[in-house]
């Protein structure tokens, strides 16, 4: 089993970093290329989902992925912030998506959780095993 | 690829063309050009996506804001997007039931100007 991790800072700069590295390791994993395009958009909802959560905290602490392929493809994105941020999301029913009451940041995570949900089969959102945070677990197949 | 921003009229339309990637670090210089042209006086607004190639939460986000705003003040807001990726995005976010979404920019266009605008 090979393991990649990458920790970096919650700064939005540093989401597109974090899902070159993601996509690298999934091709070199043996993920299909017709499936890279949703690893990548995955990766990215999940690293901005933990940085918004840090910045709405202030937390200075990095975000942690970290990837590995024993027989899958998976990939964990932690967080550190309170654990009721990060319960209750919830995809917007489309009557509510255009709603003026709705604010932007209730849209964007709205619509990030159902780019999630829509886009990893194998999807996870689980309090992490020790402190306080965040884990959001996708598995992809590899291999044909 | 780094975020492209270029502005064009079209008759009574004013057109912006995207290309590069639109994410959570390039989406607030997307909301600033469309808070600009909408302040600035436009009010039958294209969007062109055509050489976007990658769209988050975050863009999404941003786009839905232009609508509202632009339905406030008694405008039109669509999108133009032919890229099945991108298409299949608006589908799993149930947005493609709230933007008005066309093949080219002459489709929205003459969409809009037939009263079909959003």
């Amino acid at each position: 089993m090979a393991t990649v991790r990458l920790s970096f800072s919650p700064a939005p700069v540093h989401v597109r970093t974090a899902r070159l590295v993601g996509v690298a390791v999934a091709r070199r994993a043996g993920v299909r290329e017709d499936l890279l395009d949703e690893v990548r958009l995955a990766i990215g909802e999940a690293c901005t989902r933990a940085v918004a959560l840090h910045r709405q905290y202030g937390l200075r602490e990095p975000v942690l992925m970290e990837m590995s392929d024993s027989g899958q493809y998976a990939v964990r994105v932690v967080d550190r912030a309170p654990i009721e941020a990060g319960i209750g999301l919830a995809a917007l029913p489309p009557d509510e998506l255009a709603d003026e009451s709705l604010t932007d940041e209730a849209l964007t995570t709205g619509v990030g959780f159902a780019l999630l949900a829509g886009f990893v089969e194998d999807l996870q959102v689980r309090p992490v095993d020790e402190g306080i945070g965040t884990e959001v677990r996708m598995v992809w197949p590899v291999g044909r | 690829m780094e975020l492209s921003l270029a502005t064009r009229a079209v008759g009574e339309h004013t057109v912006l063309e995207v290309g590069g990637e639109v994410d959570v670090y390039t989406a607030p210089r997307l909301r600033e050009r469309l808070l600009e042209l909408i302040d600035g006086g436009a009010r039958r607004v294209v969007v062109d996506l055509g050489r976007v190639d990658f769209l988050d939460s975050t863009g999404l986000g941003v786009l839905v804001g232009a609508l509202k705003r632009l339905r406030a003040a008694g405008g039109s807001f669509a999108l133009v997007c032919d890229k099945e990726p991108l298409l299949k995005i608006f589908r799993i976010t149930a947005l493609d039931q709230v933007f008005p979404l066309h093949p080219t920019v002459d489709a929205a266009i003459a969409a809009d100007s037939t009263g079909a605008g959003a």
